[in-house]
């Protein structure tokens, strides 16, 4: 079976962006950038699934800047076998990269296509529920356990209030939250392999797809600061304040 | 043009995210419609009939949409969505599964998770973990959107008297099936609901130490949260995370214990009106996002806040 994992290059989920003072967007220059963390979860779960043999080839993509190489060299060296960068200057919103990813799905005949549940710069939470829709496949969104056979995935997902679980009719689309696995360390020669596997470039127009945006972003902006409060010196204050200044309780 | 809210709800019941988004539609301008799809949805229907400001709720009610399966729901929407300007979702886990599927199928563009609203194309929505607001304008001829149920005032639930319309229910698609759903059994309010959140981090140490916070949250009449190091180690369930990744919360009250405040946590609470945090590290970022900070020890500090209220 085969399954493609798409990847998105982010700033890493450790920087602290800042607003651009001319309210155009947020500086990413010169910021460490990565695979967003919930689509290292789905590569590491594509590569589980390859190694207990259900899995025979995975094909990982991304769509964006050149630089989004370095981010389908790690996903290799994590254990996808090749992979397609969807190469554009232009600014992706979920649907274009959507349609992008049906293009590539109609070409690769995927059984399984898994990838994060959001990506953790635009927080749109769309892209994978978008592919589900533009390729009239089932979805399990949000999955913590994947378990597949007989045509079908089994999916967990995590709900408000739990879990709940759905049985998908292949092909399907999977998207994932946290706790589906913990992602391997990429070792040394895992990443000088990657280096020889194949990646090959594609650009949008060659798919056939339009990727202009849809959202005119106006402005980007600070959020309202919070104010910093007081520190109480024990639990006396602390319930003192909370009963006769706050009156929460 | 009117504007269609999909409600979420247990079948006899309303879940309080739908009000949250009825305000939202009711600030575009225009009728609000509610749909009820479901099996067995008289309840909610005639709940969602009350709601101030409804001017009329579909009734779509067949076995396909029992247990609000993605395909099925997002077919339903489709099948109703012609003449509406807007279709509203709550940014829920619900929501979040089925909006954007009805977003493609229209080939239009979705706003996610909208805080605010300018005007009928203009909307404010956090990006990076809440630390930047972009300001998005839609072209689109449809705007499908998921609202942050914890930015809008709930609309009151009586008041109104809209009638309730049978619509056609979908076939199923055929291609997925409800399995089962593992409820986590709580006495507790919900915890996005909750006018009380008692969270914990990492600073708890185990599992059996979050069990610490219950009789604080029971004298709170608080809902129990936790920050994601928390989660991750496995001393809280992972449908308690707040932050960017999991819940969005905004109580009355919320107590954040042994928690350092990383910015994917602070995403998820930093609304709240009061925030109170416990940590015995004075440098801790929580303190700068708490009105009454107290640096001490949680292990003797929880139980003798317990006490003292």
């Amino acid at each position: 079976m085969k399954v493609l994992v798409p990847v998105k290059r982010v700033v890493d989920y450790n920087v602290k962006v800042r607003v651009k003072s001319d309210q155009t967007g947020v500086d990413i220059a010169n910021v460490k950038m990565s695979m967003n963390p919930f689509d290292e979860i789905a590569v590491e779960e594509a590569t589980r699934l390859k190694e207990k043999g259900v899995a025979t080839e995975i094909v990982a993509v991304s769509c964006g800047v050149a630089q989004c190489q370095e981010t389908l060299r790690t996903a290799m060296a994590i254990g996808a076998d090749r992979a397609i960068l969807v190469e554009t200057q232009e600014e992706l919103q979920p649907l274009a990269v959507a349609k992008l990813l049906k293009a590539l799905a109609d070409k690769e005949q995927p059984q399984l296509v898994i990838l994060g549940k959001q990506a953790i710069d635009d927080d749109a939470n769309q892209t994978g529920q978008m592919l589900a829709a533009l390729l009239d496949w089932p979805q399990a969104t949000f999955a913590s356990k994947v378990e597949l056979g007989d045509g079908k995935a089994t999916v967990t997902r995590e709900v408000d209030g739990g879990l709940e679980t759905v049985s998908l009719t292949l092909p399907a689309i999977v998207t994932t939250d946290l706790r589906l696995n913990e992602p391997r360390y990429v070792t040394l020669p895992n990443i000088m392999k990657a280096k020889k596997k194949p990646l090959e470039t594609v650009k949008p127009e060659d798919l056939g797809v339009d990727v202009t945006p849809r959202l005119k972003t106006l402005k980007v902006s600070e959020p309202p600061a919070r104010q910093a409060g007081v520190k109480v010196a024990d639990v006396a204050e602390l319930v003192d304040k909370l009963k006769n200044e706050a009156k929460v309780v | 043009m009117a504007i269609l809210v999909v409600a979420e709800h247990d079948n006899a019941h309303l879940r309080g995210a739908t009000l949250n988004t009825i305000t939202a539609a009711q600030r575009l301008g225009g009728e609000v419609h509610v749909l009820v799809a479901g099996a067995g949805v008289g309840g909610a229907a005639q709940a969602a009939a009350q709601v101030a400001g409804v001017a009329k709720v579909l009734s779509a009610d067949g076995a396909a949409l029992a247990e609000g399966l993605a395909e099925n729901v997002a077919a339903q929407v489709l099948a109703l969505a012609q003449g509406y300007s807007h279709i509203l979702f709550p940014a829920t886990a619900y929501g979040k599964n089925v909006a954007p599927r009805v977003a493609a199928k229209l080939d239009v563009a979705q706003i996610s998770d909208i805080v605010g609203i300018e005007s009928a194309d203009t909307f404010e929505r956090p990006i990076y973990a809440g630390n930047a607001i972009a300001t998005v304008q839609s072209a689109d001829a449809t705007k499908v959107i998921t609202v942050r149920t914890t930015a809008f005032d709930a609309a009151a639930a009586t008041g109104g008297s809209a009638p309730v319309e049978s619509v056609p229910a979908v076939a199923d698609s055929g291609k997925s099936s409800f399995v089962g759903r593992e409820v986590a059994k709580s006495d507790r309010p919900e915890l996005t609901a909750a006018k009380a959140v008692v969270s914990g981090g990492r600073g708890m140490g185990s599992a059996e130490n979050f069990k610490l916070l219950e009789p604080l949250a029971d004298k709170l009449g608080a809902a129990m949260g936790a920050s994601r190091a928390a989660v991750d180690a496995g001393y809280a369930p992972n449908d308690w995370q707040v932050g960017q990744t999991g819940k969005i919360v905004a109580p009355q009250l919320y107590v954040a214990v042994g928690i350092s405040g990383a910015i994917q946590h602070l995403a998820g609470m930093k609304d709240s009106k009061v925030i109170v945090a416990i940590n015995k590290d004075a440098e801790a970022p929580i303190f700068g996002v708490a009105d009454y900070g107290l640096v001490a020890d949680l292990f003797t500090a929880v139980p003798e806040l317990t006490k003292a209220l």
